[in-house]
């Protein structure tokens, strides 16, 4: 319960700052102004300026748009192949689940960043592609998922009795699996969101996600690495922001986790 | 041997078990009956020390021979006593034993741990003894196994062997048959039977089977929502139970009695889910013969071992 | 009505050792029985008796190794899970675990209505409201969801998905095994009402022999996947005539006889039952 709380205060004020960012930030966050170059914190600029004399605060409020933007297309993607691929691995035919099982370990194996590359190179390097890789990378662990909870599913009595009522294959996957392990999806969807945060802050940081001009936390980073030594603040500031994030992220998932556990479910009505 | 007094068991704010007082003397075989949500198992896991973490017992528990009250003891005193004086067999042995170690070594363990054994070689004698009395066939193979090459009732009588190592003072069954098929059911009722007998030692048995708890003991205590609402010798209770709950599951579980209609005596209702027992008399809510004296807690009318808690006793006041 | 013959359903456990072959497990043996429509049928066995697999493969759930299942002389195995509409309509299961035959995520008026869906039977609303005015359930328990309801109740709803197709032929796999004594009753009058209104052919399965004797009238015994007595059931109950089913009388305490001095070593020897 107190995971779930932190999770979600942390995560509502990312999006609020998201969503603020589009009606109004404190300056405009890619304003250059050689004279404001690396201040330190003031009344005007809370959090201070960058070396081209950015505000802040203003390019960590539409980064914060960036990163759930990042976090909607990886998790989307990824939950929205995994699921039904891993389903379909339960409940289909068994030699298609075999296929679609080996297939998904090989992906498994496949760093992502690799592939997130390799989609650079291919088709030039945006926060898009950057995170339709990092989604097609974590389709495995969703298809894993997937999997392994239907599996539990298809043998509960209840789909025994669906059998027996008439029902057949894909109907019990809509009807019973997938109503069954929404929750477990969920939880994997804001701990994926979380990792695919990180991942597009590498990436960016790498010079293969987010491109100039448009804020990202991961971009603040890469700019600032020269003047570690002399400016820590231009480092520390998205830094704490991403793992803010992420930590958000995680602990949501942990929290929704604990709330959909159907032992602990039981507990409750029992109780 | 045992005396249980004003045993209130609570999770938090929600009462579970309120107070129930009784006593097994030695030698005595005691049922302990009720349906699920009656808090049976609780009392025995309460006088057992061996309470779930959120749950907390008041009252007093006391074990003739030891000065203080088990309620509220040290881990330590507890730990002393349990599989030494006080022993427990549970009703699923799969997890009351270590799935990683030969059961032979669980029993010999039991000898070990209250250094009732001079060494190892003499514990494993005593347990492959102990095994051969609970009637397991080929000790010397059986006892290698691990508990999950062992049949359901195979383990079970492994779980009463460690239990009786130590000759206890008391055991304790909580519906140690209840996951078994009838035959082996009658086999180890007739193990723990013979077991205590043997020893002397006080039986108190947890079930919610009438028929089993007839065959087993001699005294009998009937709970229904946290409370006992009925106790006495077993010829006397289950031939003319004096509460109305006490009626009521007699007549229900009576499959060869039925009305002029075919039809089996049901009682209305269903069991509350803990804490939603009504107040005043816990059956209330189901008994036919409620009224608004019944919003009353009843008084236990009668002597300590062989009495009710009812306002209206079947073949009282009517 | 439903014709079993040389049953046999053998199941391959998953691999230990890539040295040894699979092992397995006979769950049935050469079985064969007939059920009369009209019958209320007792199936006996303690676990492992094949009991539950015999069930599935009654109620085309699963397919036989040997043997052929028919149901009023079409045959049940073989086919397809699309091509057994004729068995889904007339033959339904209640199944013995209340809460885990009901899926949690659904309404019980959906629970309920399932079977109608599966098989485009119109009028389900009403056919709900029918149904659980006919199992005892207050008119707004469609709204809610299993959990909020007790063991008994949940058994209520299963009955009632199970009426919903207007079947020939109840299965009930061990319907009151889970429940309270104090409700089991409840239930098992419930189905009688049930069968005897609706004029049901009835196939219970149980590990209890007293219970079938309430309910059925004839049985069959089952043990380690083979069919060893069948009868009408209380012949089978007084004499009966394999010393398996003489061991299961003997061995099932009873409250008569243990107040009449049947004690526990009295229940495993072989002294006759008073």
């Amino acid at each position: 319960m107190r995971n779930l709380v932190i999770g979600a205060v942390l995560v509502g004020l990312i999006v609020l700052a998201a969503l603020i960012s589009f009606l109004w930030t404190p300056f405009d966050p890619t304003q250059v102004d050689a004279a404001l170059r690396l201040q330190g914190p003031s009344g005007a600029h809370w959090l201070g300026t960058d070396r081209f004399g950015r505000d802040l605060v203003s390019q960590l409020m539409v980064g914060a748009r960036t990163t759930l933007y990042v976090g909607v297309v990886a998790v989307g993607v990824a939950a929205v192949i995994g699921t039904p691929l891993g389903v379909f691995a339960a409940a289909g035919p068994r030699w298609l689940g075999e296929i679609v099982l080996r297939a998904n370990d090989i992906m498994l194996a496949f760093p992502a960043l690799l592939l997130a590359i390799m989609f650079g190179a291919a088709f030039g390097a945006s926060t898009l592609t950057a995170m339709v890789a990092i989604g097609i990378a974590t389709v495995p662990s969703f298809a894993r998922l997937a999997r392994g909870s239907a599996l539990q599913v298809l043998n509960t009595e209840y789909v025994l009795a669906a059998r027996s009522a008439g029902r057949t294959g894909l109907a019990i996957s809509v009807r019973h699996v997938l109503p069954n392990i929404a929750g477990l999806i969920i939880v994997q969807c804001s701990v994926s969101f979380g990792i695919a945060v990180l991942a597009e802050a590498a990436l960016s940081y790498l010079g293969l996600g987010t491109q100039p001009p448009t804020p990202s936390w991961g971009r603040m980073l890469q700019e600032s690495q020269e003047l570690l030594a002399v400016q820590p603040r231009l480092l520390i500031v998205p830094g704490v922001a991403i793992a803010l994030a992420v930590l958000g992220f995680t602990l949501l998932g942990d929290g929704l986790r604990d709330r959909f556990d159907p032992r602990l479910e039981g507990h409750r009505a029992q109780g | 041997m045992l005396k249980v007094d004003g045993l209130c068991v609570a999770a938090g704010e929600l009462p579970l078990v309120s107070d129930v007082s009784f006593t097994v003397g030695s030698g005595e075989r005691v049922g302990l009956i009720g349906e699920s949500g009656s808090g049976k198992s609780l009392t025995a896991s309460a006088v057992f020390g061996l309470l779930p973490d959120d749950v907390t017992a008041a009252g007093s528990v006391r074990l003739d021979g030891v000065a203080e009250d088990l309620v509220g003891a040290s881990e330590n005193l507890l730990s002393r006593l349990r599989g030494s004086r006080l022993a427990m067999v549970f009703q699923e042995p799969m997890t009351a034993l270590n799935p990683s170690m030969r059961v032979v070594d669980q029993v010999a363990e039991a000898r070990l741990i209250h250094r009732t054994a001079g060494d190892r070689a003499a514990a494993h004698r005593d347990a492959l003894r102990l095994l051969e009395q609970v009637r397991l066939r080929d000790v010397a193979e059986l006892g290698n196994a691990y508990p999950h090459q062992l049949s359901g009732g195979q383990r079970q009588r492994v779980l009463l062997a460690i239990a009786l190592a130590n000759d206890p003072d008391v055991l304790i069954c909580d519906e140690p048959t209840t996951a078994l098929d009838v035959t082996v059911q009658a086999q180890l009722l007739d193990l723990i039977v013979k077991g205590v007998k043997e020893r002397d030692a006080s039986l108190l048995f947890i079930t919610h089977d009438l028929a089993v708890v007839a065959t087993v003991c001699e005294r009998v205590l009937v709970m229904y929502g946290g409370r006992i609402v009925e106790s006495g010798l077993v010829a006397e209770v289950l031939t003319s139970p004096k509460h109305r709950y006490t009626k009521g599951l007699l007549d229900a579980s009576d499959l060869e009695s039925v009305d002029e209609r075919g039809r089996l005596h049901a009682i209305a209702g269903a069991v509350p889910a803990a804490g939603q027992f009504p107040s005043g008399c816990v059956f209330r809510n189901r008994c036919p013969r409620a009224d608004d004296r019944c919003r009353v807690q009843p008084p236990w009318f009668g002597e300590p071992t062989a009495g009710h808690a009812c306002w209206h006793p079947v073949g009282g006041d009517e | 009505m439903i014709k079993v013959e040389n049953l046999s359903r053998v199941y391959r456990r998953s691999r230990t050792s890539p040295l040894r072959p699979r092992a397995e497990v006979h769950a049935l043996r050469d079985v064969s029985f007939e059920i009369e429509a009209g019958r209320r049928f007792g199936i006996v066995g303690e676990s492992g008796s094949g009991k539950s697999t015999l069930v599935r493969l009654i109620a085309g759930l699963d397919q036989p190794t040997a043997g052929a299942v028919t149901f009023d002389g079409q045959r049940v195995d073989g086919r397809s899970e699309r091509r057994l509409s004729f068995l889904r309509r007339d033959l339904q299961v209640v199944f013995q675990d209340p809460t885990g035959s009901l899926d949690p995520r659904m309404r019980v008026r959906d629970i309920i209505a399932e079977p109608l869906v599966a098989q485009r039977i119109p009028g389900q609303a009403e056919r709900v409201a029918e149904l659980l005015a006919a199992v005892g359930l207050p008119a707004d328990a469609g709204r809610r969801f299993p959990h909020q309801f007790s063991g008994g109740q949940r058994q209520r709803i299963s009955l009632a998905r199970a009426l919903a197709p207007k079947p020939r032929v109840l299965v009930a796999d061990e319907p009151v095994s889970a429940l309270d004594v104090s409700v089991r009753a409840q239930i098992l009058n419930l189905l009688s009402d049930l069968v005897e209104q609706f004029a049901l052919t009835l196939v219970f399965v149980s590990h209890d022999l007293s219970v079938v004797r309430h309910v059925c009238d004839t049985v069959a015994v089952l043990r380690s996947g083979e069919l060893v007595e069948i009868g009408d059931v209380e012949q089978v109950y007084r004499e009966p005539r394999h010393p398996y089913t003489r061991q299961l009388v003997q061995a099932a305490p009873t409250l008569r006889g243990a107040l009449s001095g049947v004690t526990a070593a009295d229940l495993i020897s072989e002294r006759k039952r008073p």
